[in-house]
């Protein structure tokens, strides 16, 4: 933020808050603008586009033990070398099949677990090994959605005091009193605040998710982490879930990683998308690209197995569908080289061998793999195929003929 | 019986569809399916009728709580008898397979039918498959019940089976318990175990709502090419618009134990007539498109099956509720009418609205 205009911009939007603590903060963060002038940002506030969250080769390995004196006798590396950044403002959707280790990545950068190795910096402060005190000021920033509504939310505690329990634990007094603020929560995630009194067993999947989120959104946070926040409830009330976290980041500027399975979801919340495979990235780009180019096999074949709901289309896609082979390899045990090999059509030796580096081969788009699809080879001279990739390259011909032979019957009959 | 003169130009007026017994391969006819509990009668399917001829996919969508799997259940038989011989659903309708009535039928006849002419894939295979014993041996089981074969053969046929669901080194594999499976490899197993015996109608409840996306390509891949192959009769029950869209020739959706919308895939995707069918075709991100605005999901959420509402069970949560329909109350409930060749809508709506609404306030929404 250079220009002077920059300071006035965030007034409206803290206007849209219509609270007087946001207005403090927006007031500071004015000073502090003013005061760092040309200097990259360090005030609060990250503005939108500054890096909010920074995570360096990430890892969090899970040791496995063993007999009385509990010798450790292997680890699974649930998340095993991790970079990227996070915008404020912006949504990071992570996506990745079950056991890809993204709920654990979730949990490290919202630091409900330690990280075995790397960094985690939350608004240029290293965070990743704080303790429980250390990290209790910042919890007022970063916040969790959880997947299950049903467990999520303790059972014998009303609504009010779920919602209220962040300002008891932050020692935060709203103004008007923490019943009006927590009812004026209620409000804003679509649930009626004289239900303040009511227990979790009263109500319905989707509005539990809602009471969950009005917990999250308590303290203001810069940073929601949300974990499948979706994935449990009905199509009806998914989406009206998905819109409900669209027009609360529109409304509080709020800054978004969501991790989900359902590719369909991401594509719809998300701005840019970490596919992850193993404990690893394996792409990470904006929406766009990704939808419309995925570089690396992995994602391609992950985005062309989603299920369309356009009968019309199903030919066409039974064509250019790329089956998998097999299931995700074990992380107690991952596979040598890149970690997709055992499953790539398109494996050769140096895959096998060597680990391809995370590299941003288009202006953000970041990817780690030997031979990308849509770009040129990154290793043309490698061109053997594995024993894996042949097999599959042979099963998708057969497939492909398999299908133009079905069309042709089809044809033939009247 | 509402007076169809008023209420719309439906070209097949009869909502009576009825042919003779056994003209359909299946034909379930005005199913009733109640549970009475301490709290009220639970109305899980009130009042469906649909037929499937043999080599076609039927898919019946729904959220959760509108009668799915209780359908499906209930045409396996497996409703009419609980345990310990007590009755504790009321079921009344006819369900005609093959030209047999099995709702009346004798028990004991329907479970010589069960595994061999219809069977079922589950939904979760970990529960669905029994911990204490192996693969190999539940299927072998299932296969000799209907089968007067030695165990040998019927071993040999067993991992013939695993070879056709895809599962590698079949003859090592059908001696491992369901634990040392990967999810993908369960659901394969079921598969194999329900299709052991060449069964004409099967019926899969939600089968890969638990899988990853990758396997459940491999999963929906098999089940039509195991279709192709053994020309069975194959109803597909699933919350997904999407998989009954790869798999799908007819649709059935459901809301509130009721059909609402009946119709070929085509019909239900691209000239749907029900606001609810119009609300779940809203409610659902696509990964084809790049992202509209925002979601229009249906308001609100499924009735208490208790308490299902007078009337259209759907009006409570439906925008066009409100829309006059000449001299129909609210507490009269639509009959299924035909609204283009095999295609069948319960809702007031005129004709002409119900067209005028989907051409200009939905579809260019989707």
């Amino acid at each position: 933020m250079t220009n002077p205009e920059g300071a006035d911009a965030a007034e409206p939007a803290a206007d849209s808050t219509a609270d007087s603590a946001a207005q403090e903060d927006a007031v500071a963060s004015e000073a502090n603008a003013e005061s760092a002038a040309a200097v990259t940002m360090t005030s609060e506030d990250a503005a939108p586009g500054e890096i909010l969250l920074r995570v360096t080769d990430l890892k969090k390995h899970f040791p496995v033990t063993k007999g009385v004196l509990k010798r450790q006798v292997a680890a699974v590396k649930a998340v095993d070398g991790l970079d990227f950044d996070v915008r404020a403002g912006e949504t990071l959707g992570v996506v990745g099949e079950s056991g890809c280790g993204k709920s654990t990545m979730g949990r490290l950068i919202t630091r409900l677990l330690e990280p075995t190795h790397g960094t985690i910096e939350f608004e240029g402060r290293d965070i990743s090994h704080l303790g429980t005190a250390g990290m209790r000021p910042l919890r007022r920033d970063v916040q969790m959605i959880f997947q299950d509504p049903y467990s999520s939310l303790n059972p014998r505690h009303p609504v009010g005091a779920i919602v209220s329990a962040p300002f008891k634990l932050q020692g935060v007094r709203p103004e008007g009193g923490v019943k009006k603020e927590v009812q004026r929560l209620l409000e804003v995630v679509g649930l009626n605040p004289e239900h303040y009194n009511r227990y979790p067993h009263e109500f319905s999947g989707g509005q539990r998710q809602r009471i969950g989120i009005a917990r999250a959104l308590a303290l203001k946070p810069k940073l929601v982490v949300a974990d499948e926040p979706v994935s449990a409830l009905d199509v009806s009330i998914q989406a009206q879930v998905v819109n409900l976290l669209d027009d609360l980041q529109g409304e509080l500027g709020l800054t978004y990683v969501i991790i989900a399975h359902d590719l369909s979801v991401i594509r719809h919340v998300s701005d840019r998308i970490a596919v992850m495979y193993l404990g690893k990235l394996v792409e990470l780009t904006d929406r766009q690209s990704l939808y419309d180019g995925a570089m690396h096999p992995y994602s391609k074949a992950l985005l062309s197995a989603v299920p369309v709901p356009d009968p019309r289309g199903k030919a066409q896609r039974g064509e250019d569908r790329i089956l998998l082979q097999g299931d995700v390899p074990s992380p107690l045990n991952p596979p040598s080289g890149c970690r997709f090999h055992t499953r790539c059509w398109k494996a050769t030796r140096v895959c096998k061998n060597e680990e391809p580096p995370l590299l941003q081969l288009r202006t953000g788009h970041q990817v780690a793999c030997h031979h990308p699809e849509n770009h040129e080879d990154q290793r043309p001279e490698d061109t053997e195929l594995l024993s894996v990739a042949e097999k599959t390259a042979d099963e998708l011909d057969s497939e492909r003929s398999a299908i133009e032979q079905r069309d042709r019957e089809a044809v033939g009959k009247p | 019986m509402t007076d169809l003169s008023k209420t719309g130009t439906a070209p097949g007026e009869p909502t009576d569809e009825r042919s003779p017994a056994g003209e359909h391969y299946l034909d379930v006819r005005d199913l009733v399916i109640h549970f009475p509990t301490d709290d009220g009668i639970v109305k899980s399917v009130d009042g469906l009728s649909f037929q499937l001829e043999k080599g076609k996919t039927l898919g019946i969508v729904g959220e959760s709580g509108s009668g799915k799997s209780v359908t499906s259940l209930g045409i396996m038989g497996l409703h009419t008898v609980g345990q310990y011989g007590r009755q504790r659903a009321r079921i009344s309708g006819e369900i005609w397979l093959d030209g047999r009535e099995l709702l009346h039928a004798d028990p004991g006849e329907v479970r010589k039918l069960r595994g061999r002419e219809m069977s079922m894939i589950f939904q979760d295979p970990l529960s669905a498959l029994h911990p204490y014993f192996t693969i190999g041996k539940q299927i072998v089981e299932a296969y000799r019940i209907h089968n007067d074969v030695d165990k040998k053969v019927a071993r040999r046929r067993a991992i013939e089976m695993l070879d056709r669901v895809g599962i590698p080194q079949p003859d090592q594999r059908v001696d491992s318990y369901p634990h040392e499976f990967s999810g993908g490899m369960r659901q394969r197993a079921m598969i194999a175990m329900s299709l052991v015996n060449n069964p004409e109608l099967l019926i899969a409840d939600e089968p890969t709502t638990a899988l990853d996306v990758t396997v459940q390509a491999q999963i929906l891949d098999l089940i039509r090419d195991l279709q192709k192959e053994f020309g069975s009769a194959v109803i597909v029950i699933t919350h997904d618009l999407g998989v009954v869209a790869e798999l799908a020739d007819d649709i059935l959706v459901m809301y509130g134990g009721r059909c609402v919308e009946r119709g070929s895939a085509d019909k239900v995707f691209y000239e749907p007539q029900h606001p609810y069918t119009w609300g779940l075709l809203g409610s659902m991100p696509r990964i084809d498109r790049d992202r509209t605005d925002r979601l229009n999901p249906v308001q609100g959420s499924p009735p208490s099956l208790i308490n299902i509402p007078d009337g259209c069970a759907f009006h409570p949560r439906c925008p066009y509720a409100d829309v006059p329909k000449g001299d129909v109350t609210r507490t009269e409930r639509p009959e299924l009418r035909e609204v283009g060749s095999g295609h069948f809508s319960a809702c007031h709506l005129p004709r002409e609205d119900r067209e005028r609404i989907w051409n200009e306030e939905i579809k260019p929404k989707l």
